[in-house]
């Protein structure tokens, strides 16, 4: 191991804790508890000094956005605005309770309305509630809203279809609401299938979830056909907002006649991903879904902001409290600070970067599908793999040139998948650093495949073992 | 890749292996090969029916899941407790060693649809 | 616009390798019918300094808890965060990282998630914790639906001393797979035993169990653990409260199989209830491990022998097993199990302690005082950690807004809930004084 654990720094009766004198008399604890005290905690004994050097050491075993490209498909790697970061630290905006009197917090649920109000226009939906705390969780929030709605009109109706280009979290989200998942085929051009959409379409069908541009980064044409046969049948249509900054400006779900969808403001709002998280996941819906969201609900009257909690067709509560209230703070900052105009040259740099990468790349690796595309784009490593090295041990070789891999093995539709989504904070000259980086490897496997097979060579540690892992797992100290 | 002549194979990738009053049941080599490090596996409970073709049991790889289909129909008299703790047996020994599961069959006519070791060999050459 | 950073010209050269003359021509695909027609109705973009100075205005318009003394708890402590925790995790390579998938270059996060898991098992006595949850409310939910499907029985055991939140949550998961809930009334904030004894049954998935419950008291664990194991295939969830555990006994010794619970004392601050840190941890058993949601951290080794650590039973997740997961939680709050890891780390086994004690001992004082006025009367005077329930003749609402006016919150109104009195929290961070001067003006009122 690189940097040993914080454990082994541990020295009996080291210190990094100062808490002032008690003040008060001490109650009888031993004698109240006496059954109930406990003596086996391991927890380490270090210094301040200790823990600072010890995560400081892990955390220049990383690679964030702030070290370099983050070509990651559907994750919307985007620079983390700094002053973002700063307002989701002021005092008066953040030492706050939740249940404090709304009256002491207009300052913060304004703001809150403000983003609410924002996404709405965004998106073109009706009403927004900020509870999920992911875009998953917005997803699952959203499934619930439909198997409600539902049963509130006494329809019974258990299917959810997917297409299978989709998101893994879209068929989960639907089975965690108890529905029944159905799997449609994309067609030769990537997009869905009319066809096999009639077939599975029912009066069983609740809803059909879509992201638009889908995960190939192509637009569904015949979206309003799509929208139009899914509510023939009775049923709704969900988007998935994964791949909102591929049209902000441009196109809106609400205007694709999508009933409710889901918004990732850790990805389409610069909030910074965390290590992987916390993110947030506002749900926005038409305005006949609205009786159906969680409690409690953002509103205003004539004298102040309030939550309703007043709402009987509700699905209840997804979270504790309101969601992630210190990540909303940075997507308010960045809506601010980007401005309407500046929202829609976000979605043209982020197309135009994936565009001109595509257009870098798609002679030396195989372009599965020909449509134009998005924000996003995929490859195939197929010429590579049998030239002997595959869309794994690319990515593993791209961290040897010290930038981050594409997410691979995804979308599903394609073999040796790579997707690509640059964001439209890259700028050219970071994506040429890219594209010759691409260039190189695919060199270096006519040349000399076995480099990039036992790739990566010069990180902190090599391929990991994941089988021994899985097999035997040591998941604890 | 090895087939193994004395066996029935399903196109699902199990083979099923006669003894005299019973059925040892596992998957192929192929199927092995194919789904690389096997990692985890799930069987059924002893006793329990199954109809043919029905999921008895889950393999796992590092990155990968694949469901087991039952060749016939039966109630599962014993099940190879050894590849809870070593699934790594069905990677090294598919025939031997990995064997999943022992079935009392319903129908023993239903052995005659599978196939043959030399028709399984044809058709893993296909796929 | 600050973030993009292509000159006109870089544009145009980019366009032309592209092929096209104008970026409006890569929108083409989108039909007329759906494109936004006009621009999008949000002002234009602000400088830093008028962000900040917006920011500050809103701020303004709220009164924190920097500006008044706080007794409000119920599900969200007010701990004191030590500066460490925002120094170390302001490091970019840490917040600005995504999920540790490309496991070479994520070692830092992966070492730290599986010190997280160390500690929480620690923590929990359990064998085996996952990387975090979405919150407190979450983690039980996905808790009870996970002893369902461990289980296969669908009937779940939920005394009203759960936090009601949660209780909440609980149930609208529990909607989604159609589970059946028990509900269990209290007396005096306790779950008589002899209750779960009654409605146990071989229906009976699961019992939940919160420690301390949500009125700050300690339940009957040693009985309630007894009547649950003894209904063989039911299980037991319990969840706890971190900074307690510091103090007193593990869920493990009461014979939990799953624990869950709020983290957000551990580092996170408040943050008007998020992003707070949903913990989870299971015993140490394969088939609950494949029942487990959410990402696990695995340690193991290179091709040249180095020891390195990399997410791991990934089957169980959704971006493989889709739906058939365990759960479709993906994104996590991985950066505030990083606050609670530094938090552990920095307050070690002492510090915790301390604080948990500091908590325990300035509550019983403030209670031991109130009940000693005339009007007044603290529910159960010695069964609790540091949360309790005043009563009182007047009306707690009236009660709680005349305090406000000198700038004390003294808890939370349990007219919320449709009962009577004041949940009272005392964390290591209220001073004498300030105990003092609630004493004081609830006296005069």
């Amino acid at each position: 191991m690189e940097e040993k654990l914080i454990k082994d720094y541990s020295s009996p009766g080291r210190k990094g804790y100062s808490l002032p004198p008690l003040e008060v008399e001490k109650s009888n604890l031993a004698e109240n508890l006496a059954d109930y005290l406990r003596e086996d905690l391991e927890l380490p004994e270090v210094s301040e000094v200790d823990v600072v050097r010890h995560y400081t050491a892990l955390s220049e075993m990383n690679y964030g956005v702030d070290s370099g490209i983050y070509p990651l498909g559907s994750c919307t790697m985007k620079y983390n605005p700094k002053r973002n970061e700063r307002v989701a630290r002021t005092s008066g905006l953040t030492n706050i309770h939740p249940y404090q009197p709304v009256e002491q917090l207009q300052g913060s649920l304004e703001l809150l309305y403000q983003l609410k109000l924002d996404l709405a226009e965004i998106s073109a939906m009706d009403e927004i509630t900020l509870q999920p705390a992911s875009g998953a969780h917005g997803e699952f929030t959203s499934l619930l809203i439909v198997k409600k709605y539902f049963a509130d009109r006494e329809e019974e109706r258990t299917k959810v279809i997917v297409p299978d280009s989709a998101h893994g979290t879209n068929p989960a989200s639907a089975a965690m609401a108890g529905f029944d998942v159905v799997e449609i085929a994309s067609n030769e051009r990537g997009m869905v299938d009319l066809d096999a959409l009639a077939e599975a379409l029912d009066e069983k069908t609740a809803a059909l979830m879509l992201t638009n541009p889908n995960t190939l980064g192509i637009f569904e044409e015949d979206i309003l056909k799509i929208t139009e046969m899914v509510h023939e049948v009775g049923g709704l249509v969900y988007y998935d907002g994964a791949n909102m900054n591929a049209i902000m400006g441009y196109a809106k779900p609400g205007l694709m006649d999508f009933d409710l969808m889901h918004f990732n403001l850790h990805k389409t709002f610069s909030t910074p991903h965390g290590g992987g998280g916390p993110g947030s996941g506002p749900v926005g819906v038409k305005d006949f879904l609205a009786p159906y969201l969680p409690k409690p609900l953002l509103k205003k009257d004539e004298e102040k902001y309030y939550w309703d909690y007043q709402r009987p067709k509700s699905i209840g509560k997804v979270h504790s409290f309101y969601g992630n209230y210190g990540v909303m703070l940075r997507a308010w900052s960045y809506i601010k600070t980007v401005g309407g105009s500046g929202l829609k040259e976000t979605t043209e740099n982020a197309v135009l970067n994936a565009n001109y990468l595509k257009a870098k790349l798609k002679n030396d690796f195989e372009l599965p599908y020909a449509e134009d595309s998005l924000h996003e784009f995929v490859l195939s490593g197929s010429r590579q793999k049998e030239e002997g090295a595959s869309t794994l041990n690319i990515a593993k070789r791209l961290l040897d040139y010290d930038q981050y891999a594409p997410t691979i093995y995804f979308p599903l539709v394609v073999k040796e998948a790579m997707m690509i989504e640059p964001t439209e904070t890259e700028n050219i000259g970071t994506l040429d650093h890219f594209v010759e980086t691409m260039l190189t490897i695919s060199r270096e496997i006519k040349e000399n495949p076995e480099i990039v097979k036992n790739a990566p060579h010069s990180t902190i540690v090599r391929k990991l073992n994941e089988t021994e892992a899985a097999r035997n797992p040591d998941l604890h100290w | 890749m090895s087939v193994k002549d004395d066996l029935y194979y399903s196109e699902d990738h199990e083979w099923v292996r006669e003894e005299e009053d019973y059925l040892v049941i596992g998957v192929t080599d192929f199927a092995q090969e194919e789904l690389g490090d096997i990692v985890f596996v799930e069987l059924p409970e002893v006793d329990e029916e199954f109809d043919k073709d029905d999921s008895f049991g889950v393999l796992e790889s590092v990155k990968a899941v694949s469901d087991t289909f039952i060749p016939v129909s039966g109630r599962v008299i014993e099940v190879n407790e050894d590849l809870l703790d070593n699934p790594e047996l069905i990677n090294d020994d598919p025939y031997g060693e990995g064997w999943l599961i022992k079935v009392d069959p319903a129908d023993d006519s239903e052995l005659d649809e599978l196939l043959s070791a030399e028709e399984y060999a044809e058709f893993i050459e296909e796929e | 616009m600050d973030y993009i950073s292509n000159t006109a010209a870089e544009k145009n050269k980019m366009l032309k390798e592209i092929g096209i003359k104008e970026v409006k021509d890569l929108f083409q695909m989108i039909p007329e019918a759906v494109a936004a027609d006009d621009e999008l109705k949000i002002k234009a973009g602000i400088s830093e300094m008028e962000l900040m100075r917006k920011a500050q205005a809103q701020a303004a318009k709220n009164k924190s808890l920097d500006q008044q003394i706080s007794f409000l708890g119920a599900g969200a402590y007010d701990h004191y965060v030590p500066g460490i925790i925002d120094a170390l995790i302001s490091r970019s390579e840490f917040y600005t990282a995504y999920t540790p998938y490309q496991a070479e270059l994520s070692q830092g996060t992966l070492e730290a998630i599986y010190e997280y898991q160390s500690m929480i098992c620690d923590l929990t006595g359990m064998g085996i914790a996952n990387a975090s949850m979405l919150d407190g409310g979450s983690a039980a939910a996905e808790a009870v639906t996970m002893a369902a499907r461990i289980t296969r029985k669908a009937r779940v055991i939920l005394p009203d001393t759960i936090n009601p939140a949660y209780r909440e949550v609980i149930k609208t998961y529990g909607s989604g797979v159609d589970l059946d809930f028990i509900d269990l009334e209290s007396e005096n904030q306790i779950i008589n035993p002899a209750l779960i004894e009654e409605k146990i049954d071989n229906q009976t998935a699961v019992v939940v169990l919160q420690y301390p419950n949500f009125y700050g008291s300690i339940e009957k664990m040693e009985s309630i653990s007894k009547i649950v194991k003894n209904n063989k295939k039911t299980l037991l969830l319990i969840i706890a409260n971190p900074i307690l555990l510091g103090l007193l006994k593990a869920p493990a010794d009461f014979g939990a199989d799953i624990v869950v619970g709020e983290a957000q004392s551990l580092g996170s601050g408040l943050n008007y209830g998020g992003p707070n840190l949903g913990f989870m941890a299971c015993r140490d058993d394969r088939k609950m491990l494949r029942q487990l949601p959410g990402r696990i951290v695995g340690k193991t080794t290179d091709v040249e022998g180095k020891e390195g650590f990399v997410l791991t039973l990934q089957t169980r997740e959704q971006h493989i097993r889709r739906e058939k997961a365990t759960s479709n939680i993906c994104t996590n709050e991985a950066l505030n199990a990083l606050m609670a890891t530094i938090y552990l780390s920095t307050m070690g086994k002492e510090g915790l302690k301390e604080v948990g004690e500091q908590s325990y001992h300035k509550a019983h004082y403030l209670a031991a005082k109130l009940d000693q006025l005339a009007g007044y009367q603290v529910l159960n005077k010695e069964n609790f950690f540091n949360e309790f329930v005043l009563k009182s003749e007047k009306d707690s609402t009236e009660l709680i807004n005349e305090l406000m006016k000198a700038d004390i919150i003294a808890g939370y109104d349990l007219k919320e809930l449709g009962s009577e009195g004041i949940l009272v929290c005392v964390t290591e961070k209220r001073t004498k004084t300030e105990m003092d001067k609630l004493v004081e003006k609830l006296e005069v009122l």
